[in-house]
């Protein structure tokens, strides 16, 4: 059944995703229709899996990196699904969808792993996690928005724009956006960290020093952006870079995490 | 019952001519009222744009409804109205295509749906528009809609204003409180800062060599006026800068406007340069931040936006001739009803 929901999950993404190519290319994309009705079906099937996983475990569902990795991509979905129609985003599902469905497939492809005892006796542990995977979900979403600035941007700068160019928002929207996302996932990562000095932690030097890297990249870009020292292409340049490098650090604070106890 | 229409537009008649037949909207209504009284009319619907003066009626007997229109327009122009007619299923089919923006000057442009729109509320509050009338317009507005949405009619600019709103907007979002600095005063650059204007841009300032030329413009536009020596200085204030002076070299170069972006905090500039030979340097289109189009460019995102249109005119016909077949289709069977009541009661 938990392989169903996934299942379904991945198809409402993958069908988000070609639906809008397929739009697209014959030029007849309306915004805010199907692919958001089909990302809202996946995060619902997602849902789904995880309070099935979280059931069985008596746990916050995020004790093995593929759960981690479905965690993370109903975060961003769920992020998409109250920010899009919010900003009235057009077209941030499609950009939305392939980052959602790749994380799934790599979650769909990495073989099962049990759950690390030290989540279930201590809600602070759970907390600390679950936030950190929030945050880094809102960084997927920011990572999302400058990539759909740097699209536009280019479209603009072409002074020959294509078709894409109409569905695709204002920049200004998208670098606002950018950095709401980028705040909030700050403000969730802090909290992270708070929660883990509330549950008394002991974590490895190498998976503290990771995260306070991540942690000091969002704030450096937040501090250049607020002193109005990055021009728009550079500050998506940034949103996306940095959280691509969390990517490539994630499954390593994950592999530190499940071989730490508290 | 008949579907009646008769009128002048921009096709048949010069804007000479129009001027002559162009009916306030304060004369409307009167103007119903003495359709209304030719015998055989018995509902009007009466269209007056900049592009065309048009009755649409219901009728019995439409050479009837035909001369009476005639003879109102000659009686308040003193000319005789040159005057196309149609019945029908045309009249039903020019009624779409028109409310469709098919008929108009630019093809796909939208405003005239509200007017077609406005002429029928008039037409219904003093109850001029009889059955068939309302249920014509309401099946005309539908179209209009299906035709909007299902085709790319209205896709796209066509004009240099409505390009430079367009990118403007893609830039920015809202163009509320943006302040523009016009370089040159020229025409274009006037109609160009119109367009941002009706679209929420706060405060111009012009500057030009010519310092009187410069304060006329500024007066007529609501902006403020700026020696030619200071233009720079206010750049960094701005967010749309259109150029169209008579310099025979580039005058935004790199050397010039990287300097101004510095300042600015990450605020994109859009630069809009109309003049010939160019003000601007290409290569300040490379810049972080800075938004070059010339005029080229502008005219071929107008082009391409018409060419757009005109690809999808067949789809927009496809889509009328069906929604005309439906029309058609109620008329019948409430004509069939009317003329059988009407064995009946003999």
């Amino acid at each position: 059944m938990e392989r169903l929901a996934l299942l379904a999950a991945t198809l409402c993404y993958l069908f988000s995703f070609g639906y809008t190519l397929f739009a697209l290319g014959a030029g007849r994309f309306r915004p805010g229709r199907f692919n958001f009705l089909a990302m809202a079906l996946g995060a619902a099937a997602q849902s789904w899996f995880l309070s099935m996983r979280g059931a069985a475990e008596h746990a916050c569902p995020i004790g093995s990196l593929p759960e981690v990795l479905i965690f993370l991509s109903w975060s961003i979905a769920l992020i998409y699904l109250v920010i899009g129609p919010a900003y009235r985003i057009s077209l941030m599902g499609a950009f939305t969808a392939p980052l959602v469905l790749l994380l799934q497939i790599i979650a769909l492809l990495l073989p099962e792993a049990g759950v690390p005892a030290f989540f279930r006796p201590n809600p602070w542990v759970q907390t600390h996690a679950a936030l950190s995977i929030v945050a880094f979900g809102s960084f997927g979403l920011a990572c999302v928005a400058g990539l759909m600035f740097l699209v536009q941007e280019g479209q603009l700068k072409s002074r020959h724009p294509a078709p894409i160019y109409h569905h695709l928002p204002p920049i200004s929207i998208l670098s606002e956006a950018t950095l709401r996302l980028i705040w909030t996932g700050f403000f969730l990562l802090t909290l992270s960290f708070a929660s883990g000095l509330l549950a008394h932690l002991s974590v490895s030097g190498g998976k503290f020093g990771f995260s306070l890297m991540i942690w000091l990249l969002y704030a450096a870009i937040l501090m250049a952006a607020k002193k109005g020292s990055l021009t728009g292409r550079r500050f998506a340049m940034a949103s996306a870079a940095a959280f691509l490098f969390s990517m490539l650090l994630l499954p390593i604070i994950e592999h530190l995490s499940t071989h730490t106890t508290s | 019952m008949n579907i009646f229409c008769a009128g002048i537009n921009h096709r048949t008649a010069h804007l000479d001519v129009r001027e002559r037949f162009a009916v306030r909207d304060s004369e409307i209504v009167e103007i119903l009222d003495r359709l209304r009284t030719i015998d055989g009319v018995s509902g009007a619907v009466m269209l007056s744009t900049c592009n065309r003066v048009e009755l649409y009626a219901s009728s019995l007997c439409p050479l009837r409804a035909l001369e009476g229109f005639r003879s109102i327009l000659s009686d308040r122009s003193g000319v005789e109205a040159p005057l196309y007619h149609h019945t029908t299923p045309q009249a039903v089919r020019h009624l779409f295509r028109v409310a469709s923006g098919l008929d108009s000057m630019v093809i796909g442009e939208t405003e005239i749906l509200g007017q077609v729109k406005k002429a029928y509320s008039v037409s219904a509050d003093i109850g001029a528009a009889t059955r068939p009338l309302h249920r014509l317009f309401q099946h005309a507005f539908r179209v209009a809609k299906s035709v909007r949405s299902e085709t790319q009619i209205t896709s796209g600019p066509t004009s240099v204003g409505s390009v430079a709103v367009e990118l403007a907007s893609k830039i920015f979002g809202s163009l509320e409180g943006r302040r523009i600095m016009i370089l040159g005063a020229g025409e274009v650059s006037e109609r160009t800062a119109r367009s941002l204007q009706s679209r929420g841009v706060r405060s111009v300032i012009v500057s030009n060599r010519n310092y009187d030329r410069a304060a006329k413009l500024a007066a007529e536009i609501g902006g403020m006026a700026l020696h030619f020596d200071h233009w720079e200085k206010a750049c960094g204030d701005i967010e749309i800068l259109i150029s169209s002076t008579g310099a025979p070299h580039a005058i935004l170069t790199p050397e010039k406007v990287a300097p101004l972006m510095k300042g600015r905090r990450g605020v994109p500039l859009f630069v809009i340069d109309l003049a010939v030979p160019r003000d601007a340097d290409p290569a300040i289109n490379e810049l972080d931040g800075v938004f070059l189009y010339d005029i080229d460019s502008l005219q071929q995102i107008a082009a391409e936006s018409m060419n757009v249109r005109l690809l999808e005119v067949d789809r927009c016909e496809s889509l009328i001739e069906e929604h005309v077949g439906g029309f058609l289709g109620w008329l019948a069977s409430i004509n069939a009803r009317s003329s059988g009541r009407v064995r009946h009661a003999s």
